[in-house]
């Protein structure tokens, strides 16, 4: 079981966390503006990274909020853990 | 060479001469500089492509291009369920295409797969479980597949170990079986199409990791850059499962992928007390007995994606705590091991076997927890798309274009899982 570290709480197992998928995908601001493929692009695409991924965590089952995290899909460790609305704290490329 | 053949008499006769005269099954290929076509990926669904391609479509200056060995990936990994009544009409199609070569494949390939059609049962838990699995069991007649309701008790009389009380968390209010339904050896799968498709010339290269996708100026596949050198070909089939948005990335194509761990783990061995494939998407628990007597057990996809192939053991906890419960019996039993393998799960939970915007470049993924029991036919329209460089009716509807288009197979509202 992973050991998530929580910004707001610290570090709790992750049974008490729901995984949220892709971090900074940011909707479209005029959603009816957009053709097909970019709606799709939004809706479905993912990088699917191999390597340092940059994803949303939720504290489900303690503050229930939100947060981003850095996690290396080749190993599972977390690089660090961030507030949404913030930048990653290491590039994701350079983090590798 | 000419190829042993397999048969009773040979059998025997290999068991009075203590079991020496046995040649290899394929040989170990070096790679060429160029082929007609490579499949990327040596899991079944890449060496059944490779068989299709040389037997049905005369392309035998082929390689399949393995990173580790064939069958190492999820082909190896999985708990070899095999059943067609899915909900829609193309996936009933595409999955039933697949029962009816499994049908025959031993006889085909010369190779025992030990394909057991002993009857899968999934169960029902819930009001909304009983009404989702009888929506199967009507839509899959329609389609000609077939899929029959059981009341409890009928459900008890198939499979005499399952727990039908009622006073359990989730009780069993039923179950849609599909007697066509069962299991096959995994690896045998692998290795009776590898051995097939080197008989007929293909080229099986194993520790041959693809690191890079060559273009044309015009755009089209040129080879591919491996850790083996480059090799030259204009058509590639990618097979890669948990890793193809890797692969794909390398011509810089981004799919509707995300890859998931998946975990199963077996118990030491025991007599036959098992006679069937339960199976529960509510409660995520999958068991069968293996002809070993090991208890084959697949539980659910961790939550967070990973390329680790293995995943938390509070997943398998979970599962087993469901198994104990509709299988009392079962509470004592030791388990041997756990492993995970890496599942490329689409939003539909459909799979894609396609053609791409790069010309020459072919993909078929997006098989989640559940491409074995399609492999044999996944792999023979696999091989239509490649040759033809058209999908065959079957896989046609299985594009990359439906997410953009909108017309998805949503087995995943239908189902929640896919195995
Ligand atoms: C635990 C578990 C249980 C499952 N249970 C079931 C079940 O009961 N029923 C069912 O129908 N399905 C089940 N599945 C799903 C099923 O195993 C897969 O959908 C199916 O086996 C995929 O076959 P494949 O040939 O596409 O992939 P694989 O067998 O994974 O083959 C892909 C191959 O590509 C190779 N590769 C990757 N990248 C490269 C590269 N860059 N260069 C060269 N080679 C590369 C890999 O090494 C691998 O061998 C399960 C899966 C798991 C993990
Ligand atoms: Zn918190």
């Amino acid at each position: 079981m992973l050991i998530i570290d929580c910004p707001y709480c610290g570090k709790r197992p992750e049974l008490e966390f729901a995984y949220a998928g892709q971090a900074h995908l940011v909707r479209p601001r005029d959603p009816s503006t957009l053709d097909d493929e970019a709606w799709a692009q939004f809706l479905y695409m993912r990088a699917n990274t191999r390597g340092m991924h940059a994803e949303r965590w939720r504290h489900a089952r303690g503050c229930g909020r939100f947060f981003n995290a850095l996690r290396d899909t080749t190993s599972d460790r977390f690089a660090a853990t961030y507030r949404i609305g913030t930048a990653p704290p290491v590039a994701a490329e350079d983090a590798r | 060479m000419s190829r042993q053949r397999f048969s009773a008499l040979s059998l025997i006769r290999g068991g009075l001469s203590r079991q020496v005269g046995w040649q290899a099954q394929w040989r170990k290929a070096e790679p060429k500089p160029s082929y007609d076509a490579i499949i990327v990926g040596g899991g079944g669904h890449g060496l059944g492509a490779a068989y299709y391609l040389a037997k049905e479509h005369g392309l035998t200056n082929i390689a399949v291009l393995e990173k580790g060995w064939i069958g190492g990936g999820n082909t190896g990994r999985n708990t070899t369920i095999i059943r067609s009544n899915y909900l829609f009409n193309e996936s009933a199609a595409l999955y039933d295409h697949a029962v009816k070569i499994w049908e025959r494949m031993s006889q085909e390939l010369n190779y025992n797969v030990m394909f057991s059609p002993r009857g899968v049962m999934m169960l029902a838990h819930t009001v909304h479980d009983t009404q989702v699995a009888k929506r199967h069991v009507h839509a899959n007649r329609c389609n000609g597949v077939d899929n029959e309701w059981l009341e409890p008790d009928q459900a008890k009389a198939f499979c005499p170990l399952l727990n039908i009380e009622q006073n359990i968390r989730y009780p069993v209010l039923g179950a849609a079986l599909q007697r066509r339904g069962g299991t096959a050896r995994h690896d045998a799968v692998a290795w009776g199409y590898a051995r097939a498709a080197d008989a007929l010339g293909v080229d099986i290269i194993e520790n041959c990791e693809v690191t890079g996708i060559r273009r044309l100026a015009a755009g089209g596949v040129a080879g591919l850059e491996t850790t083996r050198g480059f090799i030259a070909s204009s058509k590639v089939g990618v097979a890669a499962a948990g890793n193809t948005s890797v692969v794909m990335q390398m011509a810089g194509i981004k799919l509707p992928l995300e890859s998931f761990p998946l975990q199963a783990l077996v118990s030491e061995p025991v007599k036959p007390v098992f006679p069937c494939v339960v199976m529960s998407n509510t409660i995520h628990a999958y068991i069968s007995q293996s002809d070993k007597g090991e208890l084959v057990i697949g539980a659910g996809t961790d939550a967070y994606t990973s390329y680790t192939q293995r995943g938390a053991l509070h997943i398998n906890m979970h599962t087993l705590d469901a198994i104990c419960e509709l299988f009392p019996m079962f509470r004592r039993m030791r388990m041997l091991r756990n492993w995970g393998g890496i599942v490329d799960v689409t939003p539909d939970r459909s799979p894609i076997i396609a053609k791409t915007a790069v010309p020459g470049l072919y993909v078929n993924c997006g098989w989640g927890t559940g491409g074995f029991k399609a492999t044999p036919g996944a792999a023979h329209v696999f091989a239509w798309t490649i040759a033809r460089d058209q999908p065959h009716p079957i896989n046609a509807p299985f594009t990359i274009e439906r997410f953009r288009d909108g017309f998805l197979i949503d087995e995943a509202a239908a189902a929640a899982v896919a195995h």
